[in-house]
């Protein structure tokens, strides 16, 4: 069987709330299925691998193959939790240690 | 690669529509440089025509603070082809962007074969009132407009009106590529939190057709390219695209 790559997204959340892991979760998951649809979500394998409140960073994780797809749905987020935001990719990489080198 | 040649390959990035209310100083300085600070070297913002020349130069004063190249837009909204013509003869070579908004078919023709035009723009919601066909792509092709194509919209509205909106973009790309007509990308937003980065901007494109090195030329080359064919015309040394004066006086 192939081996699935992966990509690791760093991102920037630019909000004037504190949204917690779980609506940001939830932002970026509703984003992706509302643009692609639960057929098109279930293929990005998007996971949420560290989120840092304090400082509104992330790191995701989604498939190679629809990198395009949920770079996309990161754009159109508008608002995370009820307060408007802007969800920015900082660094794109295939290994988190190559991402964390990126972002510092 | 040495390091002043990857410097030489680097994209500066273009956002040719950035919506700022110019009585707002605090705002258009906020605006600008959250604009800056997303990746973009050169910003123009529409201004109305009968725009002060000291209203202008705050303003590039305030985008060279800021570390960006400003460029001054006019945005025409004219109803018949006359009047599209009467107001790019006063306009053109006060602004270095001329978008027309072709708001009928005649207006949208006349717009695509002239020259002095360099952005064909159509109503956003109004589908039937968006007249970039293959009839319009042949002309513009023929004559320096480029499409332009804002991602307000996408980013506002929701459900069927932006599956129809996406649907609309995605068959007039398709006939810009195979007019060879240029596509650029812009925002068209006044509020902060909607701007986005160029390679954001380049993704949202992907949705409508367009491969990742076509997004990015349309966020930076396609419109860069505006921006300095227009500036060399309205220099002073300029004659005809090509010839320049590089010298005058007796001792010629």
């Amino acid at each position: 069987m192939k081996r699935v790559k992966r990509r690791y997204l760093a991102l920037q959340l630019d909000s004037d709330g504190l949204p917690s892991r779980r609506e940001f979760m939830e932002a970026v998951w509703g984003a992706v299925t509302k643009l692609h649809g639960e057929h098109g979500a279930s293929l990005t394998s998007l996971a949420l691998i560290d989120y840092d409140s304090e400082r509104k960073m992330a790191v995701l994780r989604t498939s190679l193959a629809t990198l395009d797809l949920v770079r996309a749905s990161l754009a159109l987020i508008k608002s995370v939790a009820g307060s408007e935001a802007a969800v920015h990719v900082t660094a794109v990489s295939g290994t988190i240690k190559a991402l964390h080198k990126k972002t510092q | 690669m040495p390091r002043n040649e990857v410097a030489a390959v680097k994209r500066v990035f273009a956002d040719l529509h950035l919506c700022l209310n110019v009585k707002d100083a605090a705002g258009t300085l906020r605006t600008v440089n959250k604009a800056v600070a997303l990746g973009y070297g050169i910003v123009a913002v529409p201004l109305t025509p009968e725009v002060g020349v000291d209203e202008v130069e705050r303003l590039r004063t305030v985008c060279s603070e800021a570390g960006a190249d400003f460029a001054t837009r006019v945005d025409l909204q004219p109803r018949t082809q006359n009047e599209l013509m009467r107001q790019l003869r006063r306009l053109r070579r006060k602004f270095e962007v001329v978008c027309v908004s072709c708001e009928n078919k005649a207006v949208a023709r006349q717009a695509a074969k002239d020259r002095r035009v360099d952005l064909l723009s159509f109503p956003l919601l109004d589908f039937r009132r968006r007249f970039f066909d293959r009839a319009e792509a042949e002309l513009a092709s023929n004559s320096f407009a480029a499409l332009e194509v804002d991602v307000k919209p996408l980013l506002v509205l929701e459900g069927p009106m932006r599956v129809r909106l996406l649907s609309s973009l995605r068959r007039e790309v398709a006939i810009a590529k195979k007019f060879h007509v240029p596509v650029v990308i812009s925002s068209g937003v006044s509020k902060e939190l909607l701007l986005r980065k160029p390679r954001e901007m380049a993704a949202l494109a992907f949705l409508f057709g367009l491969d990742e090195i076509s997004g990015l030329e349309a966020v930076s080359q396609s419109a860069n390219l505006i921006v300095e064919r227009n500036r060399e015309k309205l220099s002073s040394g300029f004659v005809a695209p090509g010839i320049r004066v590089v010298k005058e006086g007796k001792d010629c």
